[in-house]
């Protein structure tokens, strides 16, 4: 078990900078998830943490001790691929064995060892397959094992579900935090599915164009996100970015927008004194998410229904303000297109964006 | 399904129904029409000649076949010829040589090419251009290189070097090793391209796991990689083995059979007795004999491409 210090990390392919000073803290036995789209750089931060490809700047520490130059076997890590990576000429026993084999462990405990995570992970059975002869689900949980065997001090998880289908992934996922619970070690995750980071996580690096955008809990990046870009991309549907502005009141900030049925204002939204100084009169962006809408008679907010879309548990519905698309999450209700309706707003959930610099304003 | 497409043919349709089963009469034939020429041609060449070949040797046939049966005898009379015992050792010896020297070296190559060198192309191409001459110009070629008046100890001893000696091609005890030095350079880029295409297909984050697992280099090829390419080498060792067996033109260029019948090659007897040596029913069981073998080798390579293909891998 560990710590990871990530210190001013550059990544640089010639001329083309794929990391650009990443730096990103988590202490001994935390969760942390690399999320971001294809292409943001987390694959490759990963990899660096694996010592798989060369770091260009900065030092990646793991356990207090620098690791720049380490060779991965060096680095008391083990991985697990999303194409599960596993020896396909070898027997699951075999493929888990390898890695001991390898470090001169005597065949008793490693018999031992395989046993025990065999077990952990329900895959006695599967011992003497050959990886041809699993599903997805049982390749995915036989890598795991053979992280597991390791002991390491550093579990690294390259998009391991991305290749599942969905059903599984959600137990795959619940298995993964199981692992996590039980055997505390540090863990760094990539994806680019914004629900299994907000579901693993404990902390969150939400990354685009190798910059960390936004590091934190997910309840922080949920609720709180540092720009729009992050606002975005966590949370399906995505929180709603309204062009308003914020009005000049007497100490109680309040914002408003357009509507095509009439001005919508939002009293009391979380704005220090002096942010709300500085910005009052001024065009601001407001954020706000689809479940924060409530059905209200006396609600703040006129609305013309534009689509009705029933997922079951809620009803979205689709409405136009602030000349963009707005999503809100509502419980079921007779929902008619075209039909006038008033929503309200929890006004203490609302985030408020620079629209210069799309950063929140606090 | 049927009924629906009945019921709604009937209305206004029945004048085009000739047409409409000449057209799928066609669609039936036209396969079986077009496969027709090649299919009698490979029936006729290879198939009606094989059983003419087998029945020649099993009759007395000297200089023109003669259609008597004597059973074995032309089998009998050609164990019994030395000359055909030396074709057999020096098959077996230029196969297990050639193929052993040209899979190690192909294998090697293809994993140095693996490294994500600079001008990749460049060197597999030329590596693989031996393959586009054919056996007479390489063994052409090599006769000249070989031939100590010429070739490379002429060259070293013009350097200076007076005592050096390679003299093979002209030894009959070493001859053969210069077939499989020529036969070697021909079809190593052939190997290495298979090998290649293998190593290509494999998922890059298995070696990746490896690594980290801590496997050096050659542990992670011999473990691991090598296993992973059975079926390249199942192609590779076929194919070389059906080229070794058939090799004729190679070494009818190269030494002539000889000196003195010392590279004397299954093919090469066979051609030298049915066609030079008036005696058409020993050579016909020597071809016999050569089938023999390639069959030995080829069915159980068809049959567990075809199973694995059955099992949809």
């Amino acid at each position: 078990m560990a710590t990871l210090d990530i210190n001013r990390v550059r990544k640089a392919y010639g001329n083309l900078e794929v990391l650009k000073e990443v730096n990103i803290s988590v202490g001994d036995g935390e969760f942390l998830v690399l999320l971001g789209p294809s292409g943001c750089g987390k694959s490759t931060l990963l990899n660096i943490i694996a010592g798989l490809e060369d770091i260009t700047g900065g030092e990646v520490l793991i356990g207090n001790r620098v690791v720049n130059d380490l060779p991965p076997k060096d680095r008391d890590i083990a991985m697990v691929f999303q194409s599960y990576a596993l020896y396909p000429t070898m027997t699951v026993r075999q493929n888990i064995e390898f890695g001991m084999k390898i470090r001169g462990i005597p065949a008793e405990e490693r018999a031992k060892a395989t046993n025990a995570a065999a077990e952990m992970l329900q895959m006695t059975g599967l011992l003497d397959r050959k990886p041809s002869q699993l599903s997805g689900g049982q390749r995915q949980r036989v890598a795991m094992g053979r992280a597991i065997v390791r002991h390491p001090d550093l579990f690294l998880f390259d998009e391991p579900l991305s290749n599942l289908d969905a059903k599984l992934r959600v137990d795959m996922r619940t298995e993964i935090k199981r692992l996590h619970q039980r055997l505390g070690t540090t863990i760094v995750y990539v994806t680019h599915d914004q629900i299994e980071a907000m579901t693993l996580a404990t902390k969150v690096a939400v990354m685009k164009g190798g910059v960390v955008q936004h590091f934190g809990p997910p309840q922080e990046v949920y609720d709180r996100p540092a720009n729009t870009y992050v606002a975005r991309f966590v949370g399906s549907p995505a929180m709603n970015i309204i062009p308003g502005w914020l009005l000049a009141s007497d100490g109680v900030p309040t914002v408003a927008f357009d509507t095509p049925q009439g001005e919508a204002v939002v009293r009391g939204v979380p704005l220090s004194a002096e942010t709300a100084h500085r910005f009052a009169g001024r065009d601001v962006l407001v954020g706000i998410r689809p479940e924060h809408f409530g059905l209200d008679p006396s609600g703040t907010v006129p609305v013309g229904v534009d689509v009705v879309e029933p997922t079951g548990p809620d009803t979205l519905i689709v409405f136009a303000a602030g000349g963009t698309e707005v999503v809100a999450r509502l419980e079921p209700f007779d929902a008619q297109v075209g039909r006038q309706e008033r929503f309200s707003v929890k006004a203490e959930k609302v985030v408020l964006f620079d629209p210069a610099t799309e950063t929140r304003l606090d | 399904m049927t009924d629906i497409s009945q019921s709604a043919a009937v209305p206004g349709t029945a004048p085009q129904r000739p047409a409409a089963t000449l057209s799928a009469r066609l669609a039936r034939w036209l396969p079986r029409l077009v496969m027709a020429p090649s299919f009698l041609v490979v029936l006729i060449g290879v198939y009606l000649f094989i059983a003419w070949t087998l029945w020649i040797s099993l009759s007395s046939s000297a200089m023109l076949p003669r259609y008597d049966f004597v059973g074995l005898e032309q089998y009998v009379r050609l164990w019994n010829t030395p000359r055909w015992h030396t074709a057999v050792i020096n098959l077996f010896l230029f196969t297990g040589l050639f193929l052993a020297v040209t899979i190690a070296l192909g294998l090697l190559m293809a994993i140095l090419l693996d490294q994500n060198i600079r001008a990749e192309g460049v060197l597999r191409t030329v590596y693989l251009y031996p393959m586009a001459l054919s056996f007479i110009v390489t063994g052409t070629a090599w006769k000249w290189v070989l031939n100590p008046e010429l070739g490379v100890e002429k060259v070293v001893q013009s350097w200076g070097w007076d005592t050096f000696a390679f003299d093979w091609i002209t030894r009959p005890e070493t001859a053969i090793y210069c077939v499989v030095i020529a036969a070697v350079w021909q079809s190593t880029g052939f190997a290495m391209a298979i090998f290649l295409a293998g190593l290509r297909g494999i998922d890059s984050s298995i070696i990746k796991a490896a690594q980290i697992e801590g496997a050096s280099l050659p542990r992670i090829y011999a473990s691991i990689i090598v296993p992973l390419l059975r079926p390249a080498f199942l192609s590779v060792i076929v194919l070389l083995s059906y080229i070794s067996i058939k090799s004729f033109d190679l070494v009818l260029a190269l030494t002539n059979a000889g000196p003195g019948g010392s590279t004397e090659m299954p093919s090469t007897f066979m051609f030298a007795y049915t066609f030079q040596r008036n005696q058409m029913g020993v050579g016909a069981a020597s071809a016999i004999m050569m089938l023999m073998t390639v069959a030995a080798i080829i069915i159980p390579y068809l049959y567990s491409e075809l199973r694995e293909d059955t099992h949809g891998h």
